[in-house]
Order: structure tokens, then sequence, then C-alpha cells
């Protein structure tokens, strides 16, 4: 259903995938040098086979809803996230986002074991678009939301794993995206942690942030999403309420495995 | 908590000119480039004991080699050492920073699937490891002059013109064959491992002019690395200013060369999300 007026224009729609596909080149065989190349597609024999992770998805996501992904492994629910998180451009169709977007699947990108806590902070920090200015402003909450105080100056190779996490997290969340992607059920370090973590989204979403939500565990999408969407090898088969899209994938889950 | 009050709008379909929406984010993104460069800097130093030490004694160990197998052949270059040290401090630079700006552009994947930033940010960020690393080694080209009894003149401080026309052509060239390489991964291959090797011996680094036959110097005009040493040579080695006329030569090759690269890079980025 097609709105007459631009939905890109309503300021209550927060993503918008319109007739939007993914398509890879999966090449028959390695062509690897140019000379190979060139004689090839002289003689026409450059052979791909399209593999369309995607295909004509169409929906959009209010401001302020959770919105869930289901869909079996290889469905197309990374792919459709790269598209929101600007990662992939689609090959067909247009995806639009308003506002900054937290990709929590990029937590703790880029983080190098030989620097300490504050470089990573800072290095994570300006490749997830923050200025230096920004960090050297938040920064000390950051620290303060890890707990790190007392390690931030050690190297990262000292930190347990459970720390690395904190502190990407903490990095990741420090200011309220209009939009949040969360892949997986949010497992940062301890119990106590995962708590403080889950309250936080929670407080974003509370102050209006989108969050798509990407989980295999059922339980949890019928009990936080507003919406929910089924993709199924690539294909968008359902969009609506929660229950009613958990239901659909579980009956036809072994048909599409 | 803060938020900014401009809200960002990211749309697939408005896709502006390609090469001035790469140039605006890799502005925007300019602090990571800092960081990447001290990352890269940092972590090379943190492992070693000589850490930074290595940067200088690489060029004055294969200076030392060269100068003992090769001055009775060359013997008449006035201030040997100097001579094949600036030569070695410049090609280390160019090689160094293409072939890891490549590398990080090419096999760079696991960043590029997971978050947006403009994927030139690398190849830019290994041309100022590059010009960190280059800079430190001119501290035993000093050292050297000082010693052999070439003092540097007051021209040696133009050497900064050099640096940057070279970074520029190094940068074009980085995305240049980054973008091939996205799709023909064997390019990075010839290029890390006989193309390279084979600029090196067709430049004077090593050997003076006037040991060429010539008809072979006739041909060096074509050669962009051969306009671009003797540029860099002129102040710190020659102790002379810079001419007017290669100055020219050179700004050329290294505007077009970096416009070029620019512009084919940007063109690619799209794929290369898609192949990483």
């Amino acid at each position: 259903m097609k709105l007459p007026t631009d939905p890109s224009t309503d300021n209550n729609v927060v993503i918008g995938i319109e007739n939007a596909s993914v398509k890879y080149f999966v090449p028959r065989e390695r062509v690897g040098t140019f000379k190979e190349y060139a004689i090839r597609k002289i003689q026409r024999r450059i052979i791909n086979d399209a593999f369309w992770a995607l295909s004509d998805i169409s929906f959009e996501v209010k401001k302020g809803e959770i919105f869930g992904l289901i869909g079996a492994n290889g469905a197309g629910k990374s792919t459709l996230l790269k598209l929101v998180a600007r990662v992939l451009r689609p090959s067909e169709g247009r995806v639009w986002v308003r506002g900054r977007v937290a990709p929590l699947l990029a937590m703790g990108a880029g983080f190098h074991m030989e620097l300490s806590g504050r470089e990573n902070v800072f290095l994570n920090g300006t490749l997830l678009g923050y200025s230096q200015k920004q960090i050297l402003e938040r920064f000390d909450a950051i620290v303060e939301f890890a707990e790190l105080q007392d390690f931030i100056d050690a190297p990262m190779r000292t930190y347990s794993s459970g720390m690395v996490a904190r502190l990407g997290f903490s990095v990741a969340t420090d200011q309220m995206p209009d939009v949040l992607i969360v892949d997986e059920a949010l497992s940062v370090g301890d119990t106590a942690f995962q708590k403080k973590s889950i309250d936080r989204i929670r407080e974003f979403q509370k102050n209006g942030a989108t969050t798509l939500y990407v989980t295999h565990s059922m339980g949890e999408i019928e009990k936080t999403c507003d919406r929910a969407a089924w993709l199924d090898h690539g294909h968008l088969r359902f969009v609506g309420g929660p229950k009613e899209a958990v239901d659909l994938y579980l009956d036809r889950k072994p048909a599409a495995a | 908590m803060t938020k900014d009050t401009s809200v960002p709008f990211y749309d697939s379909a408005k896709q502006s000119t390609a090469w001035l929406d790469e140039l605006q984010q890799t502005l925007r993104y300019k602090d990571l480039i800092l960081h990447l460069v001290k990352r890269d800097v940092t972590s090379r130093y943190k492992r070693s004991i000589l850490g930074v030490a290595w940067t200088m004694l690489n060029p004055l160990g294969m200076m030392i080699i060269l100068t003992v197998i090769f001055s009775q052949l060359f013997g008449a270059v006035e201030g040997y050492a100097a001579y094949i040290l600036s030569g070695l401090v410049m090609w280390n630079f160019f090689a160094q920073s293409t072939v890891s700006g490549i590398n990080s552009v090419v096999w760079g994947g696991d960043l590029f699937r997971k978050i947006y930033f403009p994927r030139s940010i690398f190849a830019i960020s290994a041309i100022g490891t590059g010009i960190v690393n280059l800079l430190i080694s001119m501290v035993p080209f000093i050292a050297v002059s000082i010693f052999i009894g070439k003092l540097p003149t007051i021209n040696f401080i133009l050497v900064v013109i050099p640096i940057l026309l070279l970074s520029m052509f190094t940068l074009g060239l980085t995305l240049i064959i980054a973008s091939l390489g996205v799709r023909f991964p064997d390019i990075v291959e010839m290029y890390n491992n006989i193309l390279l090797t084979a600029w090196m011996y067709l430049t004077p680094i090593i050997y003076p002019m006037d040991v060429l036959p010539a008809w072979v110097a006739s041909l060096m005009k074509f050669n962009p690395m051969f306009h671009l040493l003797k540029l860099f040579r002129d102040p710190i080695y020659y102790g002379e200013p810079l001419y007017p006329q290669l100055l020219g030569i050179c700004t050329f090759i290294s505007v077009v060369t970096l416009v070029l690269g620019w512009i084919i890079f940007s063109r690619m980025t799209d794929e290369i999300a898609y192949r990483s």
C-alpha cells in the first residue's frame, strides 16, 4: 500500500524500506586475473550466479516502535540490518533512515588489544562517527558506566572479555540514538551489568528511540516487540503483530528448513 | 545523555555525486584518521624493545649495505651514503604506504562488514602513518649528512612541499590499485611482489642518473617517481631550492593521480561493501 504522500516526509516514520533488494554475485568460477577477466568478458563467458539475499522488501518502522525481525539462519535478517546501518546500499529499491543509528552489532569495533582502554574509547568512538571533542566531553561518563575507572590506562589485552564488552557497550550507547539496532540477546558482562545495559536500552525506548531487534528467542519477541516481521529466504512473509508473526514462523519452519 | 538537535537523514536513493559524497563523509570522520594513525604507530612500537628506533635502523642498515657494495661502482657520487639514504627513505614511505593502504582496503573486511564509515579513511590513515615514519627517518638522514660533512642548508625545510605532493600521489595510486584490487585480487599481489620491485630499480634510488645509457635516461621522464624523487632530493641532499619547472611537473602528476584515484574509488565503495 502506497501512501499518496512520500512517507519519508512523515516525521513519525523513522525507517522506510521500499522495494529493497540485495543481490550478491556469486561467481561460478573464480576469475582472479585481469587478463582472464578481459578474455572472458569478450567471449561473454563471465557467469555469475545471482543470489538474492533480500528480494523486494517493503515496510516501515514508526517512531518509538520496538520492531522484531525473525527468520531462520540465512533468511536475510543481518543483511536487512546492514541496509539500515548503511553498511550496504540496496541493489534495487530504497532505504531511508531518519536520525542517528547506533549499531550495537558494531560494539567494540576496531578495538585494539595493545592500546589502552582510553585510546580505544577514542578509536572506537571516532569510528562510530563521533568527533574528538564529543568524546572528550563524554569520556568520564563513558568510563564510569563501564565501571573501568581503575583500568582505563591499562592495555586492553589485560582486560577480561567482560570488561571489553562493557567498554564497547558504554561507548556505543553513550549518546541516545534515534535508532537502535540490537542483534541477538544482549549478553554483555555479568548479570549486574546485563541489567544495567538492558535498563539503558529501556530508557532509550521510553524516550522515543526506535529499536530493531533480532533474536532467535521467540518468547523475547512476543514479550517486548510492538510489531514484528518474518523473513524467509530473503522474502518478507509477514509484517504485523509479534504473536502472529511468531506463530506463522513456527508453523512454517520445517518447510523452510 | 544529550542529543544532537539536527536529525541526520540517510537516503540510499539520494546518491549525490559519489566523489563529493565520499569527500564530505571523509571530512566528517577526520578525527578517526588521527586515531587510526596513532593506533598504527603506537601498536607497532609497543611490541618491540627498540620501538621507534626500528624506523631509523631499517633505512640505515640498508644504506650501510648498499654503500659498502656500490661505493666502488658509484664512488664518483658525492656523499653517496646520503644519496642512497634520501632515496631509500622516500621509497620506503611510498612502498609501505601503498602496500598497507591497499591491503587494508582490500582485506580490511571485518570492520567494513559491521559499520559504516568512509572507506577512503583506511587509505588516508595508511599515508598518515607513512608520513610519521618518514619524519622519524629524517633524523638518521640528518645525522648521516652531518657525519659525512654535508651540512643541511636552509633549503632543507622546503622538503615539506615534496612530502605533501608525494603523499597526494601515493594516496591517488593507493586508491586506484585498491579499486582494481577489490575486483581482481591478483592485481594487488602483482603490485606488491613484482611491480613495486621493478619500479624501485627503474628509479634512481641507489644509482646516480649518469650511469644510465642515454636512451634509458631519456625514458626516465615517464616515471613519475623520478620527478618526485628529484624534487625530494633537491632541498635535502643537494641543498638547493625547489625549481619551478620541476615543481610544476610534480604538482601536475600528484593532482591528476589523486583526483583520478578519488573518482574511481568513490564509485567502487558500494562494491567494496558487497565483496567484503
